[in-house]
């Protein structure tokens, strides 16, 4: 059991490559990169249901870890593990890799090997992203995750792919520049790439602050660009017009914020402290604006690109409020949201191939030809606007009332005001797709319903909206174990409300007074 | 014990040198109409027994011979290698994509394997004079070889105008040597160093200095001295530019950490500002020109501008962190520089029809291989992970940055995120779906020699991103050669000494 254990993140890495170079090999016949693709995506998220069901609870720290030396000089290891935080995210990414395959199979009509193999290349940066422990080797992941994205934006975009993709590659690589110099100088000072390591050396106060604040900024801005942050979401929109439905659901988000609270906050909790207000300006206007421009769009994939902006910053907003009850929001919301996101990416990609328009005023009365479509369409947006019962609901539940209490009544009534709009324009989108009169549009094509394949992956979507809206409680003890410092969750009826770091250095110091 | 032959010090020279006159001397007495080929394979096989020999030099003991002109040590063996190794890409690559019907193919195989010689000899020589013969030996073959296509206007322009330039700068090398010769009465570089501190006459001494590194410097066609570049790559055969870009700026590079580091260790506070800026400026210069380029030969050689200023971060680096780091750079660079002019030479044909980026569209489709290559070549270029060409600049800055030049590294990393634009253009020109009017460009075909080429070119590059281990050891083993023991303590310590890294609660 033990050798699973320590080979179990290895294999997640290894069974998407291994994956990739088996459809590049095999010949390009009827459907047979495609069903390689799935097989793989599919083991793969056997492999990820292996940590869920092995994690042992209340035990601090990492899991599932392996070290082994991969470089001398500089000390680059291998280190891979992950916590209650990212446990969870790698359990998403690897529901999501499935849901991608069915989401292309039929809208990748040649190259699909190019398609498969780089999709499952993307996988695998991915995994390792959410699992490296050593900041080179994350940095590895974190830039390689740029590549397969950009050629695949390129190649499949819809109708400018090539300039979507050089303004995605451009707005994510020039930010890790100064990343990557950060952690070179984390390391000339300190010798070490080990995020536990570098953990203890930060708290430690060996490190002068004036230049660590510099470095924490680093890490801040290639992480708010990835989320992307207001006023750092240019490339957004054009990437989500172009890019092909598999990776526009793995795109924003779920890297960016985990990085935010594993590199920046984790490392930096200080200088987090520091920087945490201007980012909570930025969340609640990143909030509002987003969700002003997604009502005034014409084009279905602007809209929800300029939505994500709008829910991202809600979880922006809730990680910098600096409260545990709002970082245990943010990492459900983030789970709820890549799932609600993945089904509607699936549904409108559906709706773009079957009528080749992304035109939101061409559309019109596809309900009663397109019954399943329309009520599947409905309960995404039901999740995503956060009706209660629904996974949506809790993460923006928890956000929002930390955000009350813990920060600034203020702030709270204007993300609010945000999430009120969200209701707003997804609503309102759903009339204008599938209510009122019947377009011209919808009568010219016969009616044509979901697929097998796509009914296969979206019922099980719908039924986890569901659960996690019902039973948050199985997956908030693994998270609050990741998010909570340890010091803290030991002292008994530790406040959950608290502002954390008001003062001094450490969590310690703040816990013991 | 024996002393060891002076032969064994200068096999691989000696193997090269016979292989060249062996095919001059065949493709002279063949007769006129007979396939001038074969001669390229042996040329090739020669190479190869020099790597061999260059390896086998490993096991000498480390030593001078020839009255102290030349030395092996892990530093030589490590370029020797290198330098062989580029070359018997550059032959390969030659072998699949020269015209069948061109009547100077012996003298083309000839020239390189000559070429070979002095690029090597450079890296092996410790005495001034023997460096500057090597210097003229391996530069006269490449201004001839960057002409070689003279039967177009711009390949005789293009050798005329790097013979000229070149030759006043070897000029400034041969003063600078004449100075330091005036300053210490001697060229043998330890006694040199030996005697800098002590030179009554200093003032000469940092003439020199100056002198020898703008000679260098041209050579490696760092900003300011790169204007030449891109006139000669682009009037140059492509095959000929893999070999030009990579193989003679490794030697050059071999010799600039001899002159600074083996030679000039005590005037690190003169070299070390001087080596910012010129770093500065070749990165900047170099990747602001690339991206206004529509050719793509002119592209890489703005490029290979802003790669040398790469390179040159890693000098900013204290004692064997900073050389270590700029050897395993000149190998990362060699390798995907070499593998991308083979592809470019496949793409754009030998007579160049389609030299412009434009003429790369829908690469990807025509041939799926030499596509996909050339996207892992960029890739590699733009310093993805997993690649040579991130390492490469990995361990370049963090010597930057553990030397304390935070900015420079800062720059160079901004200059890195630059350069991805134009890579990417070329990327994204070869991977957009090709307009069916216009299908003039042909697909490419891929012979054995070519592959094998691209083969060796890629596999370098991957070991180099994923095992870098080995390579990188073999550069630390060749920097503690290189580095003169003084040149530890009199390196002043601009940086804040690490602090000790296990002090934890």
């Amino acid at each position: 059991m033990n050798a699973i254990n320590e080979s179990i993140l290895t294999l997640i890495l290894l069974v998407p490559l291994a994956g990739a170079v088996l459809v590049a090999l095999v010949p390009d016949r009827a459907k047979l990169p495609n069903w390689i693709a799935l097989l793989t995506a599919l083991a793969t998220f056997g492999l990820t249901l292996h940590l869920p069901t092995h994690f042992a609870a209340g035990t601090d720290g990492f899991q599932f870890v392996a070290n082994i030396p991969w470089i001398e000089s500089p000390a680059i290891f291998y280190h891979v593990g992950v916590d209650g935080l990212s446990m969870w995210l790698v359990v998403l990414a690897g529901l999501l890799a499935p849901v991608g395959v069915v989401a292309s199979w039929n809208a990748v009509k040649e190259r699909r090997k190019v398609f498969y193999s780089l999709f499952l290349v993307q996988q695998t940066a991915m995994f390792g992203v959410f699992i490296s422990l050593d900041l080179m080797l994350y940095y590895g992941f974190w830039e390689l995750s740029l590549v397969p994205m950009a050629i695949l934006i390129a190649m499949y975009g819809r109708k400018d792919g090539p300039k979507a993709a050089l303004k995605f590659f451009l707005f994510t690589f020039i930010p890790s520049a100064p990343l990557l110099v950060a952690i070179l100088w984390l390391y000339a000072r300190t010798g070490t790439f080990d995020f536990t390591t570098l953990q203890l050396w930060i708290a430690s106060g060996a490190i002068p602050a004036g230049p660590l604040f510099w470095v924490a900024l680093a890490f801040l801005f290639a992480f708010a660009v990835k989320v992307p942050v207001f006023p750092l979401h240019g490339w957004l929109a054009d990437t989500f017009s172009e890019a092909p439905v598999a990776l526009a659901m793995v795109v924003a988000g779920k890297l960016g914020l985990y990085s935010m609270l594993r590199f920046h906050i984790g490392l930096f909790p200080a200088q987090a402290r520091t920087v945490a207000p201007v980012l909570i300006g930025l969340a609640v206007i990143g909030i509002l604006y987003g969700a002003c421009l997604a009502l005034v769009q014409r084009d279905f994939w602007r809209l929800i690109a300029f939505a994500a902006v709008s829910h991202l910053s809600l979880i922006t907003l809730a990680i910098y409020g600096l409260t545990f009850t709002g970082w245990d929001g943010a990492v459900y919301q983030i789970l709820s949201h890549g799932v609600v996101d993945a089904a509607l990416f699936l549904l409108l990609g559906v709706l773009c191939d079957r009528y080749s328009t992304s035109q939101i005023g061409d559309y019109g009365g596809l309900a009663t030809k397109l019954p399943r479509t329309a009520t599947f369409f409905v309960i995404a947006t039901l999740t995503m606007i956060g009706l209660p019962m629904l996974s949506g609901f809790v993460g923006e539940f928890m956000i929002l009332s930390s955000t009350f209490i813990g920060v600034s009544k203020g702030w709270a009534i204007a993300a609010a005001v945000g999430v009120i709009l969200g209701a707003g324009y997804m609503l309102w989108l759903v009339q204008r797709l599938f209510y009122g009169p019947e377009s011209a549009l919808a009568t010219s094509k016969p009616p044509q319903d979901l697929r097998l394949g796509q009914l296969a992956i979206l019922c099980p979507l719908a039924v986890l909206m569901l659960v996690m809206g019902l039973a948050p409680t199985l997956w908030m003890p693994a998270i609050e174990q990741g998010v909570h410092p340890p010091q803290l969750r030991a002292l008994p009826q530790a406040p959950k409300h608290v502002l954390l770091l008001q003062s001094s250095n450490s969590f310690l110091g703040e816990a013991q007074r | 014990m024996n002393p060891v032959p002076d032969i064994f010090r200068i096999l691989p020279e000696v193997i090269l040198t016979l292989t060249g006159v062996a095919v001059m001397l065949i493709d002279a007495s063949l007769p006129p109409g007979t396939a001038r080929r074969p001669l390229g394979w042996v040329a090739a096989i020669g190479t190869t027994l020099a790597l061999w020999a260059s390896l086998w030099q490993f096991s000498l003991p480390e030593g001078m011979g020839f009255y102290n002109t030349v030395e092996t040590s892990a530093f030589t063996v490590f370029f020797h290698v290198l330098i062989c190794g580029i070359v018997l890409v550059a032959l390969l690559l030659s072998l699949d994509t020269l015209p069948e019907d061109s009547h100077h193919q012996g003298e083309y195989y000839a020239l390189v394997t000559f070429g070979a010689v002095g690029m090597c000899l450079l890296t092996g020589a410790v005495e001034l004079l023997v460096v500057f013969i090597a210097l003229e030996i391996s530069s006269i073959s490449t201004y001839i070889l960057a002409g070689y296509r003279k039967e177009t206007g711009k390949g005789p322009e293009a050798a005329i105008k790097y013979f000229l330039l070149g030759s006043f700068a070897t000029a400034f090398l041969l003063y600078g040597v004449a100075m330091v010769f005036g300053a210490t009465g001697t060229t043998q570089i330890y006694e040199i160093a030996r005697l800098v501190p002590l030179a009554q006459n200093h003032s000469l001494i940092l003439l020199s200095l100056g002198l020898m590194l703008v000679g260098i410097l041209f050579k490696v066609s760092a900003a300011p001295f790169h204007v030449w570049t891109p006139d000669v790559y682009e009037g140059a055969p492509s095959p000929v530019v893999a070999l030009m870009s990579t193989a003679p700026k490794a030697a050059a590079f071999a010799l600039l950490l001899r002159v600074i580091y083996e030679m000039f260790p005590t005037l690190r506070s003169v070299w070390s500002p001087l080596l910012w800026v010129v770093a500065v400026l070749s990165m900047t210069v170099g990747n602001l020109a690339a991206l206004r380029q529509q050719n793509v030969k002119r592209m890489m050689a703005y490029s290979s501008i802003a790669h040398a200023g790469y390179l040159l971060a890693a000098f900013a680096g204290l004692g064997s962190t900073g050389i270590s780091a700029a050897c395993f750079y000149t190998a990362a660079y060699a390798a995907m520089n070499v593998g991308i002019f083979a592809v470019i030479t496949l793409a754009s044909g030998y007579d160049e029809e389609f030299p412009l980026i434009e003429d790369f569209r829908g690469l990807v489709y025509r041939s799926p291989m030499v596509g996909g290559l050339l996207l892992f070549f960029l890739v590699s270029l733009v310093g993805i992970p997993f690649t040579g060409g991130f390492f490469g600049k990995f361990y370049s800055f963090s010597a930057a940055v553990g030397g304390g030049a935070i900015w420079l590294a800062i720059i160079g990393l901004l200059n890195s995120g630059l350069a991805a634009a134009y890579y990417l253009r070329l990327a994204l020109a070869a991977a957009s779906r090709p307009d069916n009017q216009k299908s003039a460009a042909p697909t490419p075909q891929v012979g054995i020699a070519v592959g094998a080429a691209l083969l060796l070119a890629v596999a370098a590059t991957l070991v180099l991103g994923i095992v870098p281990g080995a390579t990188l050891h073999a550069a630390e083993q060749s920097a503690h050669t290189l580095q003169a023991p003084q040149a530890e303590t009199a390196a002043p310590a601009t940086a804040a000494a690490p602090v000790d890294p296990h002090p934890l609660p």
